[in-house]
């Protein structure tokens, strides 16, 4: 198949690539960029493990073309901390035992970052259930990981204030 | 999956023209195209991207309706503050429909030519028969695990359900979808499957659809989308119904009803029968229930989707009784 040029910033850096059409966004960033922190479970759309955020949108790259997404800015698990220091969020994930076996965890930790910029959970456990319904934890580490999001939100929203003042 | 080429559309006569040619299909957010194509199911020589034309995704309300371009996302309807003010049941659809990774890809064109869920249909390498995929095949399902298919506009040929959440709730209020100038309703776009399953919407080669229309109305203004599904989220639906509302002034008296189920038959269905017997009675529970049962009105199960015959009713009934509360 003839591959076709497209140009991606990834995690901040601009890469021009050439790309086979068929190949998922997923599938490009594990196998052609090494980014194996985003993880492929059931390539179907049903798990959430392979959440990244496209233009600030949380996806399954595992349903996009990566072609489709030409231009686009995606933002993956490599991308979330800021040198060693952590996000607020994997750290209140590290604080909260919001992962057993981990596999999920970057899925899951993509996902609150798009559950909390679209500002629709507040602290309100039920509704933090129902936005990452989309990420499923075979561990079942589901109580720590609702503690952790209800943590990071906080201590976002006390940086928010202290950025503000 | 196999090879194909691929095409960006610039304008939307450069996606008609192209899609008209034979083994070429659109792709929207590929939430249903590309999985399909991973299951072996869709085998596009062409996909045509029409995810980069510009302004189909308007979302326009107005006091005679609202009018959504086909790649507004679902995520961004179901959170638009005059869709949830004006057709709360499009919105409360929206939401409980697979997950917000899914609904901030998937477009409601694409949401509306969603595939039955149906395994066998989705399991080619497994299951040969299949009406809907290779007609003349057979049907596996017929006979086999039953427990998600239709038990409404089912055929010999075919017992697939369709899954869509949106569209249970156009169909109550008499949404179009516009396919360029050519409108049809909602409920003429799905086809029943009949002996020909794998026609599924009055579609034509070369169309695309490029907006859908809701018109305004007062039972579109208080209404609801009742999903039960076997886990809490993040489910398709054992049966769903959209219903909406106008009463008397009165208060009490039924002046206008609409209700669409979901969940339980071949595409998605409007439950005339229970509008008919109730317009006009004052809302009380044994009426509501009673008039409930009428939109399972000649239902056929095949053994494990049995209790839909019965779930639906009460579905239906608890939201016509919840709209009731508000009052
Ligand atoms: C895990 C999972 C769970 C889900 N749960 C639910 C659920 O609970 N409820 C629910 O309702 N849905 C659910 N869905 C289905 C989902 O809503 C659909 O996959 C999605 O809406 C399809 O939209 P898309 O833009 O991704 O379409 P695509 O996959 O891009 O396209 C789907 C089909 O529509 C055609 N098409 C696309 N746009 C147009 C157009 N403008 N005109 C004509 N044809 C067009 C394409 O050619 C293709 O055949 C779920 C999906 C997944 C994967
Ligand atoms: S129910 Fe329809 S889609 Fe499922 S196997 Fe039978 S013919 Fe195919
Ligand atoms: S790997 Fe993408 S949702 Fe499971
Ligand atoms: S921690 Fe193991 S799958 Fe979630």
């Amino acid at each position: 198949m003839t591959s076709l040029p497209i140009t991606l910033t990834i995690n901040g850096h601009r890469h021009e690539l050439e790309v086979d059409p068929r190949v998922t966004l997923l599938d490009l960033l594990r196998e052609r960029l090494d980014l194996t922190g985003t993880k492929k479970g059931c390539d179907r759309g049903q798990c959430g493990a392979c959440t990244v955020l496209v233009d600030g949108k949380r996806i399954n790259s595992c349903l996009a073309l990566a072609v489709s997404h030409d231009g686009a800015n995606v933002l993956t698990i490599e991308g979330v901390a800021r040198g060693e220091e952590l996000h607020p969020v994997q750290a209140a994930f590290i604080a909260h035992d919001g992962f057993q076996c981990g596999f999920c965890t970057p899925g899951q930790i993509m996902s609150t970052l798009g559950l909390i910029s679209e500002g629709q959970a507040g602290d309100d456990p039920e509704r933090i259930r129902e936005g990452l319904s989309g990420n499923i934890c075979r561990c079942a580490a589901y109580g720590g990981i609702v503690e952790a999001v209800l943590e990071a939100q906080e201590q976002l929203a006390k940086s928010d204030r202290r950025t503000a003042a | 999956m196999r090879d194909f080429s691929y095409f960006r559309a610039s304008s939307l006569d450069a996606a008609r023209q192209a899609a008209a040619l034979p083994g070429t299909m659109l792709l929207a957010g590929g939430t249903t195209l590309i999985d399909l194509a991973k299951c072996g199911v869709a085998e596009p020589d062409t996909l045509v991207d029409i995810t980069h034309l510009k302004g189909l995704d308007r979302i326009d309300v107005n006091e005679r309706g609202a009018t959504i371009g086909a790649l507004a996302k679902m995520g961004h309807i179901a959170d638009h503050a005059d869709i949830k003010s004006r057709f709360p049941a499009i919105s409360e659809a929206l939401w409980q429909a697979a997950s917000a990774q899914i609904r901030n890809m998937a477009t409601i064109g694409g949401n509306l030519m969603q595939r039955t869920r149906c395994p066998y249909f989705r399991g080619p390498a497994n299951f040969s028969a299949c009406n809907k995929r290779e007609p003349g095949s057979g049907c596996s399902a017929i006979g086999g695990v039953t427990r998600g298919h239709a038990v409404l506009g089912t055929s010999e040929a075919c017992i697939a359900m369709y899954p869509g959440d949106l569209a249970t709730a156009l169909v109550a209020f008499d949404a179009t979808v516009h396919l360029g100038e050519r409108k049809l309703l909602v409920d003429d776009f799905f086809l029943l499957p009949g002996s020909t399953p794998d026609r599924e919407h009055a579609i034509e080669p070369g169309e695309m659809i490029t907006s859908i229309e809701i018109p305004s109305s007062a039972a579109a203004h208080r209404s609801t989308y009742l999903k039960i599904r076997d886990r809490q989220s993040y489910e398709f639906a054992a049966a769903s119904a959209a219903v909406g509302i106008e009463f008397e002034a009165d208060g009490r008296t039924i002046r206008d009803l609409r209700v669409a189920l979901g969940g339980v038959a071949t595409k998605p269905w409007r439950a005339r029968a229970v509008e008919e017997a109730l317009k006009g009675k004052v809302l009380e529970p044994e009426t509501v229930r009673a008039a409930s049962r009428l939109a399972v009105e000649g239902a056929v199960d095949h053994g494990a989707n049995h209790y839909k015959i019965e779930l639906a009713p009460r579905v239906v009934a608890r939201a016509i009784l919840k709209l009731g509360e508000t009052a």
